[in-house]
């Protein structure tokens, strides 16, 4: 399961469609994407454990962005998880192979940016997680998160590469000569951090944050009441229509088509993830899971076969118009539909 | 996206900048002044295209910085809606981070408007029917996230955590302060006492005294106070009066504006 989950994420024709310069994805369409990633191998989860699952990706990855010490650390995190995954697959050299290969365009694209740009990336991707406070067990008990949903902020252990610890004023005369120094003291206990993080395809990164959060065995608990405060905005955001649903249906055609979905062959009738402790358990968070915070995903089927891809394009084709149509949004919202009756 | 109340002797205008471009709109926001689009490429670029950076200067023009590192200066009539494009500014080579005029008094010799960019550069500039570049200070590895300009002492809040001052009419630094932690966001200065605040993603916001003696010219920075924001990294700083007594305070994920003032 996870070689082919890896190597369908890692395959060249995926990774050539997300390096291209694009805008940040809707939640809908990153959803989509990870439930297609997700049913890449034999493996099937039942849609309360696949909304639980996004809820952990969705809160771990908002926390390892925020506690970024600096903006080009989220880089730093990102080789985290590569290195992460590289130990998945040790053994099988071609799915190696091409991770090392995405590992080099990471380097090649993203090394270079300066810490303006990455501050921007980085606050896109803030946005994108704003308000959304879903409570993860293992982070509650970790006390990285509190029980409001919140996470913590340390204020003390090592400034960021290139940062100096607070507290030092110097003053300097019209000739630029050092003649006053003076200390001021904060809540904050801070240290010298002892090396930099390697930016290369090996190397210690130094920074935890993208580590393996499961290396040991941990409860996989997500708590969802006491978020009501994020649920109007949430629920604000599913009704209005995206004017730019064509191009992000685009996309998604081009991303997906590209990701076969397995089905289990012959006598195999592959394995169902559940991530509630039982089927009943499973089935009563699909029943009760808040309106708001369902993520109302419909399967994209019609990409199975070459010639299902080729009605695909026929009726994206025919969204192609001259001027802009009042009704083009919906018309997007109903191809979703559409697909899901191919 | 950032909005900024622009004073002028006759009209108060609200200027919004965003990725589309810049608009200015009626104090009570009742009517769209104008507007000016940015260029923004056919397919997405590689760099992203924004407008960045408010300020008014020389009770007449509103300047709005831009990524491409460009200063668009827009000549403001006393009442109307014939706002023009007088200037473009092209001294930074990386994109505009913020803007600031001079609050108090201008020494002679010393610009009243200084620009910041992502590489840490900063340019002194004397405004008028043309804008004269006095001067340009080299950034050294760090983006100037925001700035502010009093009594010709440019004071600087970068990405690394320092605050800086530099003497607008010599480009000379005067201060070096390891003020946060982390990325400073917002700086804020209140003109009649020359108290500085900056609030950076250490989830801090320091206060500090800026003075400067006319007859040595010595220029100093004193630190006043401290507030921790909990579990908060905060976007915006400012003084809510202009002895600097009271200030709000916004951050990520805060759907409150906090107020701080005396006890």
């Amino acid at each position: 399961v996870m070689n082919d989950i890896i190597s369908a994420m890692f395959k060249k024709n995926f990774m050539e469609e997300l390096f291209k310069p694009q805008d940040l994805y809707s939640k809908k369409a990153l959803r989509t994407v990870y439930d297609r990633l997700a049913h890449t191998s034999i493996m099937r989860l039942n849609q309360a454990s696949m909304d639980k699952l996004y809820d952990l990706m969705t809160m771990a990855f908002k926390y390892q962005v925020l506690l970024c010490p600096r903006p080009r650390d989220i880089l730093l995190v990102t080789f985290n998880h590569l290195d992460a995954i590289k130990d998945f697959i040790s053994d099988s050299p071609g799915i190696l192979n091409q991770v090392d290969e995405t590992f080099r365009q990471l380097i090649e694209t993203y090394n270079c940016l300066s810490d303006g740009e990455f501050q921007l990336i980085r606050q896109t991707l803030l946005i994108f997680f704003q308000d959304m406070h879903i409570r993860v067990s293992i982070f509650l008990k970790d006390k990285v998160q509190n029980s409001n949903g919140r996470f913590v902020l340390p204020i003390s252990g090592p400034v960021p590469w290139g940062t100096e610890v607070p507290g030092l004023i110097r003053i300097f005369n019209h000739k630029g000569v050092e003649v006053k120094r003076a200390e001021f003291t904060t809540a904050g206990n801070y240290v010298t951090p002892q090396r930099e993080g390697s930016f290369e395809l090996y190397g210690d990164r130094v920074l935890k944050l993208g580590t393996n959060m499961y290396s040991v065995t941990r409860p996989v608990e997500t708590h969802m009441s006491g978020s009501s405060k994020t649920l109007a905005s949430q629920a604000k955001e599913n009704i209005v229509p995206n004017p730019l649903a064509k191009e992000e249906l685009n996309f998604l055609a081009r991303l997906l088509g590209g990701l076969d979905i397995q089905k289990p062959a012959g006598g195999e009738t592959g394995f169902r993830l559940n991530l509630f402790t039982t089927d009943e358990e499973e089935e009563h968070a699909a029943q009760t899971r808040p309106e708001e915070l369902s993520y109302k995903v419909i399967n994209i089927e019609a990409t199975q076969e070459p010639g299902r891809r080729a009605e695909l394009s026929r009726i994206l084709g025919e969204l192609e118009v001259a001027e802009p149509r009042p009704g083009s949004a919906e018309k997007g919202e109903d191809l979703l539909a559409l697909m899901d009756g191919l | 996206s950032q909005a900024a109340w622009c004073e002028l002797p006759s009209r108060v205008l609200l200027v919004l900048t965003s990725q589309r471009g810049v608009q200015m709109y009626e104090s009570d926001g009742s009517t769209m002044v104008f507007w000016h689009a940015l260029d923004i490429p056919e397919q997405p670029a590689a760099h992203s295209v924004f407008a960045r950076g408010i300020a008014t200067a020389g009770g007449r023009f509103v300047c709005v910085g831009t990524s491409s590192g460009a200063v668009l200066v827009f000549d403001i009539p006393p009442k109307g809606t014939n706002v023009t494009l007088s200037e473009i500014l092209e001294q930074h080579r990386d994109p505009v981070t913020d803007i600031a005029a001079e609050q108090g008094q201008a020494p002679d010799g010393a610009g009243d408007l200084v620009t910041a960019d992502d590489a840490g550069t900063l340019c002194l500039w004397s405004t008028g029917e043309e804008f004269t570049l006095l001067g340009k200070i080299p950034g050294s590895g760090s983006s100037c996230s925001s700035v502010t300009l009093w009594n010709g002492i440019v004071a600087a809040g970068y990405g690394n955590g320092q605050i800086r001052l530099w003497e607008a009419g010599s480009g000379r630094i005067r201060a070096q302060v390891s003020a946060h932690a982390r990325w400073i966001y917002a700086l804020d200065l209140a003109p009649l006492t020359g108290k500085l605040l900056s609030g950076a993603e250490d989830s801090f916001v320091h206060v500090w005294q800026l003075s400067r003696k006319p007859d040595t010219d010595d220029i100093e920075i004193r630190h006043c106070h401290a507030e921790c924001v909990t579990d908060t990294q905060v976007c915006g700083a400012r003084f809510c009066d202009p002895a600097g007594d009271t200030f709000a305070v916004t951050g990520y994920d805060l759907s409150e504006i906090l107020c701080y003032g005396p006890a």
